[in-house]
């Protein structure tokens, strides 16, 4: 009868762990890991083509110099700016990283404003591929920040519901995630001024 | 008149709080949903003519027969102020366009009162179906033909370069579709006690037929949470058996009640192939271009 015990208590315990998520919430940080990186590299992925569109503008746009300087210290300072998996629940690295790829971003939009005003350029084969490539980059980062967020948040939600939040207390101790959030440069829309 | 409107007012009060309540649950409805997958050629906006959809229907067909990349066309009239790119991706997202595993798919989708269009392009078709040569299709194809009126010849342009940009990328054999069966050692472990439990209090003292029940139930359990296993499960069948002796000996008998197995949650679905046409799993990372005409 001891025996017979014991063996539910190993099946008591085994659904205990399954039950409190003590597996979901591995699983689920492991998905906020792999989101992360795909926003990692659409954001890398942005950076390489800058070079080339500074480049083909520069050819045209000669009086623009500000404008493209801009984009390249923008680029050269989110480049410097990365954030390990580690750092991911950490409010004030992830702050920094949103407000650098936001500079970089205002910087671009910038850029592809003053463009307008260069009807050469604007007609030029490899300027419009760049702009072309540019424009599906932008959706990949939007649809990577979409998917990390989503899995931030059932993350989040997991450590906050019980029972999961005592297994996540007493035998994890995982810490909640940043939202990646829309950056503040990215929303301001840019005027045009002739 | 007092009377009447005391009487009434309660109710027109909760038939009001009853009507936005029912709006609550409605309002998200509201919004624009993804049509059902009807065939490669969804026309939903009646942009086609019949014959160019029964073309473009055999000819993605084919395509898929030879490449096993799936390219789908969808029309609607228009995009309820949703944008262009997030609509998209709903609708792959839904529809799973694509071999799983290879990733293999592509969605033409085009708004008509919006006059926008977007190709949506699969992670396995990146490579060749780039957003440089989905931008050049939709601004170098497409959009002029549009722009003079003939969306026939504007679709069916886009659909062959599409075929075109991906021929040769991927063969049926390469994206055979994979085995989605799981595995669930837990669960097999947790069930096993369950199972023997439940013997051991239904067959007390009857040790040969606790054995055989044991012996038969272990590599079906097996089966079900481990289909991959194949004929190693066999090896469950002793185990079953000293089991089944085991508990039929150990167990205090007559317990009664016991504990009740709630029925279902084994049965794994296999993925809708069942005629017609279905996305096969496919994923997407909002590669692609978009345009307007």
């Amino acid at each position: 009868m001891k025996r017979i015990t014991l063996l539910f208590f190993v099946g008591l315990v085994s659904i205990a762990l399954s039950g409190c998520g003590y597996n979901t919430l591995q699983v689920q940080e492991e998905g906020v890991f792999k989101a992360w990186a795909d926003v990692e590299s659409t954001l890398q992925r942005r950076a390489d083509l800058i070079p080339n569109l500074v480049e083909t503008v520069k050819g045209y746009a000669k009086h623009e110099q500000e404008t493209l300087q801009a984009v390249v210290d923008a680029r050269a300072k989110a480049g410097s700016m990365q954030i390990s998996a580690k750092d991911l629940n950490n409010p004030a690295a992830m702050q920094q990283f949103t407000a650098a790829q936001g500079g970089l971003s205002s910087a671009l939009s910038k850029l592809m404003v003053v463009v307008e005003r260069y009807p050469d350029l604007k007609a030029n084969q490899n300027f419009l591929d760049l702009q072309n490539q540019l424009e599906g980059t932008e959706n990949r980062i939007n649809v990577a920040r979409q998917r990390y967020n989503a899995a931030v948040s059932s993350f989040n939600g997991s450590v906050r519901k019980f029972p999961a939040s005592l297994t996540n207390k007493f035998l994890l101790q995982l810490e909640r995630k940043e939202y990646f959030k829309a950056e503040e440069g990215a929303k301001v829309v840019p005027k045009v001024t002739f | 008149m007092q009377l009447i409107l005391q009487h009434f007012l309660p109710k027109f009060v909760s038939f009001l709080f009853a009507f936005g309540l029912l709006f609550c649950l409605v309002s998200p409805l509201i919004a624009l949903e993804v049509p059902r997958l009807s065939g490669r050629v969804n026309d939903t906006a009646a942009m086609l003519s019949l014959q160019t959809q029964a073309e473009l229907e055999r000819m993605l067909e084919q395509f898929e027969a030879t490449d096993s990349t799936q390219i789908v066309l969808l029309t609607i009239p228009t995009l309820k102020g949703e944008v262009l790119e997030d609509f998209s991706l709903k609708v792959v997202e839904a529809w799973k366009i694509g071999q799983k595993g290879t990733d293999n798919g592509a969605l033409l989708l085009i708004a008509r009162d919006e006059r926008k269009l977007r190709i949506e392009v699969g992670y396995g078709l990146e490579g060749s179906l780039t957003d440089l040569v989905a931008g050049r299709i939709i601004s170098g194809e497409i959009v002029p033909l549009f722009r003079s009126g003939q969306m026939d010849a504007g679709i069916r342009a886009g659909i062959v370069d599409m075929i075109n940009a991906v021929k040769g990328e991927y063969t049926p054999s390469a994206a055979a579709p994979e085995q989605n069966k799981e595995s669930d050692p837990y669960g097999l472990i947790l069930l096993l006690i369950f199972a023997f439990s439940f013997i051991g209090r239904a067959f007390h003292k009857k040790k040969k037929v606790a054995a055989i029940v044991g012996g038969i139930a272990s590599p079906v359990l097996g089966v079900l949470f481990l289909p991959q296993m194949g004929l190693w499960l066999l090896a469950l069948i002793p185990v079953g058996i000293f089991g089944g002796l085991f508990v039929s000996s150990m167990s205090s008998g007559g317990g009664g009640g016991g504990f009740y197995m709630g029925g279902g949650g084994f049965g794994r679905s296999s993925g809708g192939f069942g005629g017609g046409f279905s996305g096969g799993g496919g994923g997407f990372g909002g590669g692609g271009a978009s345009g307007g005409w």
